[in-house]
């Protein structure tokens, strides 16, 4: 190394050049120094990434291919897949999951347009109290909004129910009927969510150029018309944006359900993918299975997230 | 004459949209309201005949229980430390993997990035076991803190924010403290991150928020009373025969009003975090 930097030193000075010389070497230097820097950089974070995101994407894979059901766990490719087909649990955890995405994510989804739209209008008043109401439950923890929305739909004397009573509706079980359990989950989520997506979609409609919209006007345009053909399409990518996020959340829902419902209800009528993979999982310490019940979440995240991007870049050209 | 009938419209449509909006509004805010009301009652009186819309005296009462029951004081000491360090690890990792990516050129950079942006789409849940497995089970770690922390220090959403906001600063900058000879890592604490600190602060408020709410991750690593989060303390309540509801929603409060008061004094930061990921 020593003498390296001595070669390198007397190299230039053969030629003469002396002023420029100890700068030369020392960009060369720092340039070396610097070609090594950004490793350096990322080091920290790719080596927790290695160890937690990495291996256990390969080690699922591989658990989902044993049978940890005995001790020592066994090799044994087909056992824990064959039995996601014949588990009627399982496709009853999928469904409910499947039900929450296709009803709780576009109500949630228009909701927040509807509201983000309103919140970027110059005739709302008190904007700083609906930003707040609205944006509030974005800081709440699962756990606790939960725990409260548990309350609220008690069957017997729940919020909701008081509610319902008061307008002449008669009571509902929220908390033991299927679908009422179902539904209850999805308001839960709808409150605790809607204002996120507005925050998102709020962004987006602020960069939308005025003159678009004031170009519009000058043409008679409508409320209505702006809404659809101008902030509608520039809002679509953000949209997806909001869809794929949301959509990923809910293939691993877990803590609404297991803490609303009590760990996904009697009879499972709120079990969700999620809850069911801590069963199998950290219950019935199954990990094998449990691996495989996360393998196919992050299959059926993957195909959704693809098949949303597709869907409206095709619907885009 | 044109301009008055524009002037009333315009007047009405306010009302219109800040009254219709009105409603829904209370409707949101019902849930936190009833939330603070419910851990001042006893038990009985938040399942009575007549919804209790006021709040009662038996806040200390359910207070000392949910100590008492949960360890409730201990979990929320947990989970202060357990946040702060976390967001501050995680900030450092992902400022600084963030800095890489915009800052210099590297072999090896592109496939880094998009391993990074893929992770975007990978669900958690597919991760857990395997951490399970590793850190329970493997490295027998349950109910420490590094067990609770590390595992889930990777925001890729964090690497991509951070990137963005170094990307934004001026070349000549860094530069001229290059070829006055200061080292890469002092360029980088000394230059690049004081010159970032609202980007930071924004992370830093989401990345303490993650930790403060995670459920899931120290349910399976943290099941010892003493090394409960709060998160984790208030569901154990959940499970008991009797639910002490004015005791959960004390804790569920408790949980939540922090958060809210810095919500209200922050709310910049909070959106700037949370539009991170969408808005480029």
């Amino acid at each position: 190394m020593g003498t390296a930097t001595r070669a390198g030193i007397q190299a230039p000075r053969t030629r003469g050049a002396s002023a420029a010389v100890p700068l030369d070497i020392r960009g060369g230097w720092r340039r070396r120094r610097h070609a090594l820097a950004p490793y350096w950089f990322l080091l920290p974070y790719f080596l927790v990434f290695a160890v937690f995101w990495c291996w256990p994407i390969i080690d699922s894979a591989l658990l989902s291919l044993q049978n940890t059901r005995v001790n020592p766990w066994d090799w044994n490719i087909a056992i824990n897949w064959r039995r996601l087909l014949i588990d009627r649990a399982f496709h009853a955890a999928l469904g409910n999951t499947l039900t929450i995405m296709a009803i709780q994510v576009p109500v949630m989804l228009t909701l927040a347009t509807l509201l983000a739209v309103a919140l970027n209008s110059p005739l709302l008043k008190l904007r700083p109290i609906y930003r707040f109401a609205f944006f509030a439950p974005v800081v709440v923890s699962d756990a606790a909004y939960s725990a409260v929305f548990r309350v609220l739909f008690n069957g017997q004397f729940g919020a909701v129910n008081h509610a319902f009573a008061a307008l002449g509706l008669p009571t509902v079980e929220w908390l033991q009927d299927p679908n009422a359990m179902l539904s209850t989950v999805m308001v839960a989520m709808t409150w605790r969510w809607t204002g996120y997506n507005a925050i998102i979609l709020l962004a987006g409609l602020q960069s939308i150029p005025r003159d678009l919209y004031e170009a519009a006007a000058i043409d008679g345009a409508t409320p209505f018309d702006r809404f659809f053909r101008i902030t509608l399409p520039l809002l679509k990518p953000i949209l997806v944006f909001c869809l794929v996020l949301s959509v990923i959340g809910t293939t691993q829902l877990f803590t609404e359900p297991w803490l609303i419902t009590d760990r996904g209800g009697p009879g499972g009528g709120a079990e969700t993918l999620g809850t069911y993979l801590y069963k199998q999982g950290f219950v019935s310490m199954n990990f094998g299975y449990a691996a495989a019940i996360a393998y196919t979440i992050a299959g059926m995240a993957a195909v959704l997230a693809a098949l949303n991007l597709v869907f409206t870049r095709g619907k885009q050209a | 004459m044109m301009l008055r009938t524009i002037g009333s419209r315009r007047r009405w449509g306010s009302w219109l949209l800040t009254g219709g909006l009105a409603p829904v509004a209370l409707l949101w805010l019902a849930p936190l309201y009833l939330m603070g009301v419910f851990a001042t009652l006893p038990d009985y009186a938040i399942f009575s005949p007549d919804l209790p819309l006021t709040p009662g005296g038996n806040f200390l009462e359910n207070l000392a229980f949910l100590d008492g029951t949960a360890n409730f004081g201990r979990a929320m000491l947990n989970s202060i430390g357990i946040a702060t360090v976390s967001a501050a690890l995680s900030l450092l990792l992902t400022s600084m993997a963030g800095y890489a990516f915009a800052r210099f050129k590297f072999i090896g950079k592109q496939v880094a990035f998009s391993l990074l942006v893929a992770t975007l789409t990978v669900p958690y849940a597919v991760l857990i076991v395997p951490q399970y497995v590793l850190v329970a089970r493997d490295l027998a770690l349950s109910n420490t803190w590094i067990a609770v922390i590390v595992p889930p220090l990777c925001h890729s959403i964090g690497v991509l924010f951070m990137r963005q906001t170094f990307l934004s600063l001026p070349q000549e900058l860094l530069d001229a403290a290059r070829i006055d000879g200061a080292r890469e890592g002092r360029i980088f604490f000394s230059i690049a991150l004081p010159l970032v600190r609202p980007s930071m602060a924004a992370l830093a408020i989401i990345l303490f928020l993650a930790s403060w709410n995670n459920y899931l991750w120290p349910l399976l690593v943290a099941t010892e009373s003493g090394a409960r989060t709060a998160p984790v303390a208030l569901g154990s309540l959940i499970g008991l025969n009797v639910v002490p509801w004015g005791a959960l929603m004390v804790g569920a409060t408790l949980l939540t009003l922090p958060m809210i008061v810095v919500f209200i004094f922050l709310q910049r930061y909070f959106v700037a975090g949370i539009t991170a990921g969408a808005v480029k």
